[in-house]
């Protein structure tokens, strides 16, 4: 452009016009300058914050992947547990006595020592000392040697998450408890393995204890739920809407109604719940039956459109084949049209239940965020699901429940992002060109 | 035991199937000519047996529960529920249906302790009378089918018949939904306009639903003033938008005319991920990580930031809208005709000035109707509010204090409630209408704006 106005220079009036245009040039191209460092500066921003995102999550969340364990060797007293009592017996008095062992300067006959001390171990671990001496009851009388976990306060202590250099009255163990973790570690007790409680327990009010396991089967009967319903309903409408629907002010309607419903808050759908289908039809609470049905009625929208679009993509060459060799419109959709809409179908469906999978708001008002300590055994079981799960942790004080919060999270993001992936799989695999 | 009823009936409709194929190809090796292919005839008699009985087991478990508890409650020895209120009455229920389920409290009446058996009586005999309806009506409907085949029997017609049937009704679920949102709502909102008026609600200034009421005293001034729970809603997509469209429309308008296709083909898709984090994890991003960062920084320049200030809960959702935005911004860009474009690039303008002076006024309805979506979407925004904003209405727009909203409160109010005859209750639901209503009406007036700005173009 400056080349053009040059070699036109000359006199007249035009020469005044490109003279102004050219004084302006730099100005004006300085505005398109700042226009693009501020469209750069808005991605900057935005890929930040999601970089935070991540990097906080990760951060503070793979604490939760591993929990200190302490090993001990155990004498399993007989006068404390006898095969006769089992499952019940003197196990935390069992286990406070090889701790004593340990730290032979506390004196275990004071309530308040013996109860420092036995807090250095889970709650859980006279559990876990039960279940081994029930399985063997060869066991009572002898010394067995035995990984426990720590309780929550220790295991911060073990992951650096307890800054030492902090005024004791601030910090959640005192300097004793400290030099007792300290004589332990010495003796070289201590050890971090992978936390599969994690996966494998329920929740727990004991952060070292709680796990994800109720969660996970709740949100796949929730999910299954959903599918089941969500699916064949969704189909269903958007084979009726796309191929068979005579236009009409009713089949208007019905779309105006399915676009609404896609935008409606998941708040209201959950209130809808509540009142329908716990308040008017007595179905359990908290059960992830209802939860999946909710979700349905949330999912249906993003199936319907998919499926339509995907219908939409079959070109009408297919079509006209199969009704020129005498299909009837019926055969022609569910024989022909149907089966090649399918893997856009599919995906639409996968992107819609994970949606669903991450949504909260309506199964807290169904009550799915309930303290529930086992896995449930069916759909109609009480039961949390993985975004619920999130929640109640997230409100939870203890400060071990920081780190598992954002370890459920990640657990969560993980199942997302495999859902996504398979949706992007069977789009690049099955998506055709025609 | 429950699935029983399911896969009597699914053996039963495969069983029909088989033997209406069967006998149609009989009738066609016998040297008939048959209208339907075999096959119809078989599906004919799987629709006829598995539809009905399906819609009789789905009502009867949805139903049984509610029937079950009446009887039950209907068979108490007379006296025991007299002068009772609902709630205690509801106790009683579930008190003796957790005595059936083997979990005993206490020592419990004697009436109690036989409502749990004939409790436990009813379920079994519930039980076992749907599998034999199950049983006989498939016995029925499988015999009634076979008897349908014939040669002039135009089975693919009757099959179409009853998809098509199917497919309307799945079509309408859509309107059910609608009409049961819109018949929960309403009927609770009336309930709850019955306790306290309706300018109480919508003009009252005082919203203090948490503290014990009296039965008397329900209407009491100011209790269910919802004006501060509206107004915190109203600061915290005020926030969420003043993050979400200046970044979400300047990344539109970078991605769409100044970066490079590379830039353009990977970012999106990144920009996407964060319209598909679950909100749950934006909440717990904003209490984790957000709010103590603002309060820090308030700290820093003298500033008395609420730890649950509304900026932490709009910022978050502002991120949360950022790719709402800019995909929207983005489409809208991208319809606009690419004369205008090129005319006024001809005329000599720079590619700045054609986006800000041509190409952005002209997609600007496109624009509006995505920025009015995303509003819907802030004020209906349930999870990032309840973890990250206030409990207590505030009369404030300062966006430092901590304010609550619509949706915290819906969910604060019906956590861990079951009864449905408190106001406190009929609140959240009053409060779920309001919001059903705005984003109802937002949406449409959108939903319009979009469409219509797409037909001026197409």
């Amino acid at each position: 452009m400056t080349d053009l106005t040059t070699d036109n220079a000359g006199p007249g009036p035009r020469n005044l016009t490109t003279e102004a245009v050219k004084n302006s040039l730099g100005r004006r191209n300085r505005k398109q300058l700042y226009l693009q460092g501020l469209g750069i500066a808005a991605i900057t921003f935005a890929l930040t914050m999601l970089f935070i995102l991540i990097w906080s999550l990760v951060s503070t969340g793979h604490h939760a992947f591993t929990q200190t364990h302490v090993t001990l060797d155990v004498y399993v007293d007989p006068e404390e547990i006898s095969e006769e009592n089992l499952p019940r017996g003197g196990f935390s008095e069992v286990l406070l006595a090889s701790m004593a062992q340990q730290f032979p300067d506390i004196d275990v006959s004071d309530r308040a020592e013996a109860r420092k001390l036995s807090s250095i171990l889970s709650d859980g671990a006279q559990f876990q000392l039960r279940d081994r001496v029930v399985s063997d009851p060869s066991l009572i009388g002898q010394t067995v040697s035995l990984t426990v976990p720590l309780s929550d306060p220790y295991d911060q202590l073990n992951k650096n998450l307890v800054r030492r250099d902090t005024p004791e009255n601030r910090r959640r163990v005192d300097d004793a408890a400290i030099a007792r973790f300290d004589q332990l570690a010495d003796r070289g007790m201590i050890s971090t393995p992978l936390n599969f409680t994690l996966l494998t327990a329920a929740d727990s009010r004991f952060p070292e204890l709680a796990g994800l396991r109720g969660a996970l089967v709740g949100s796949f009967w929730a999910l299954l739920t959903c599918f089941l319903i969500s699916f064949p309903l969704g189909i269903g409408a958007a084979v009726y809407l796309e191929e068979f629907a005579p236009k009409s002010r009713v089949s208007d309607f019905i779309e105006i109604n399915i676009n609404n419903l896609a935008a409606v808050p998941s708040v209201v759908f959950g209130l809808l719940a509540l009142a329908v289908f716990i308040g008017w039809f007595g179905m359990p609470r908290s059960a992830p039956f209802v939860g999946g049905l909710t979700l349905a009625l949330m999912t249906m929208p993003t199936i319907i459109i998919a499926t339509r679009a995907a219908l939409k993509a079959v070109p009408p060459s297919i079509r006209e084949a199969a009704l020129g060799v005498g299909a009837s419109k019926h055969q022609v959709v569910f024989q022909h049209v149907l089966p090649l809409a399918m893997p856009g179908i599919l995906t639409g469906t996968i992107i819609g239940l994970a949606q669903a999978l991450g949504e909260t708001a309506p199964l807290l008002l169904i009550g799915m965020n309930a303290f529930i300590t086992s896995a449930p055994s069916g759909p109609f079981d009480s039961a949390t699901a993985l975004p619920t799960q999130i929640f109640i942790w997230a409100d939870s004080p203890e400060r071990g429940f920081v780190s598992r919060t954002s370890a459920a999270i990640l657990v969560l993001l993980g199942f997302l992002i495999f859902m996504n992936a398979i949706a992007i799989f069977l789009r690049s695999k099955f998506e055709r060109k025609w | 035991m429950t699935l029983a009823p399911f896969v009597i009936l699914l053996v039963a409709a495969i069983v029909g199937y088989v033997i209406n194929v069967q006998s149609a190809q009989a009738l066609r090796s016998g040297g008939a000519k048959l209208h339907s292919l075999s096959s119809f005839h078989g599906l004919h008699s799987f629709l006829l047996v598995i539809v009905p009985v399906l819609t009789i087991v789905l009502l009867w478990i949805a139903l049984r529960g509610a029937v079950i508890d009446g009887l039950m409650m209907a068979s108490l020895p007379e006296g025991v529920l007299e002068g009772l209120g609902a709630g205690e009455i509801q106790l009683i229920g579930s008190e003796i249906r957790s005595i059936a389920g083997g979990r005993v409290f206490g020592t419990p009446e004697d009436w109690k302790l036989e409502a749990a058996d004939r409790l436990l009586a009813y379920q079994a005999a519930s039980r076992w009378l749907l599998v034999v309806v199950v049983v006989v009506l498939s016995a029925a409907l499988v015999y009634f089918a076979r008897s349908t085949v014939a040669a002039e029997f135009r089975a693919r017609q009757r099959v179409e018949y009853i998809t098509s049937g199917l497919m309307i009704f799945c079509a309408t679920v859509a309107i059910f939904t609608t009409v049961g949102i819109v018949a929960a709502l309403t009927y609770e909102t009336w309930k709850f306009f019955q306790m306290v008026p309706v300018t109480e609600f919508l003009f009252g200034t005082s919203w203090e639903p948490q503290i014990p009421i009296r039965e008397d005293q329900i209407a009491a001034e100011g209790a269910f003033g919802a004006v501060p729970v509206f107004l915190g809603t109203i600061v915290i997509a005020s926030v969420a938008l003043l993050v979400a469209v200046p970044v979400g429309l300047l990344t539109a308008i970078y991605l769409n005319e100044f970066a490079p296709r590379a830039v353009r083909k990977s970012v999106k898709p990144v920009l996407e991920i964060l319209a598909g984090v679950p909100t749950v994890v934006y909440g717990f991003f904003a209490i984790l990580t957000v709010a103590p960062a603002l309060r820090a920084w308030g700290a820093s320049l003298g500033l008395d930031v609420a730890s649950n200030t509304a900026l932490a809960a709009g910022g978050v959702m502002g991120i949360m809208l950022i790719p709402f935005i800019s995909s929207f911004a983005d489409d809208a860009l991208s319809a606009v005709p690419r004369s205008l474009r090129d005319g006024a690039l001809a005329l000599g303008a720079t590619r700045g000035e054609m986006m800000l002076n041509v190409l952005f006024p002209a997609a600007i309805p496109g624009i509006v109707g995505g920025v009015l979506l995303a509003v819907s979407r802030a004020i209906g925004e349930t999870m990032i509010v309840v973890m990250a904003a206030g409990l207590i209405a505030r009369m404030t727009i300062n966006p430092l204090d901590s304010v609550t909203a619509v949706t915290v409160q819906i969910v604060t109010l019906l956590i861990g409630d079951t009864a449905f005859d408190s106001p406190k209750t009929l609140a959240a639901f009053a409060l779920g209408m309001m919001l059903f209503l705005a984003t109802l009406a937002i949406n449409v007036v959108a939903l319009r704006i979009v469409r219509k700005y797409r037909e001026i173009y197409d």
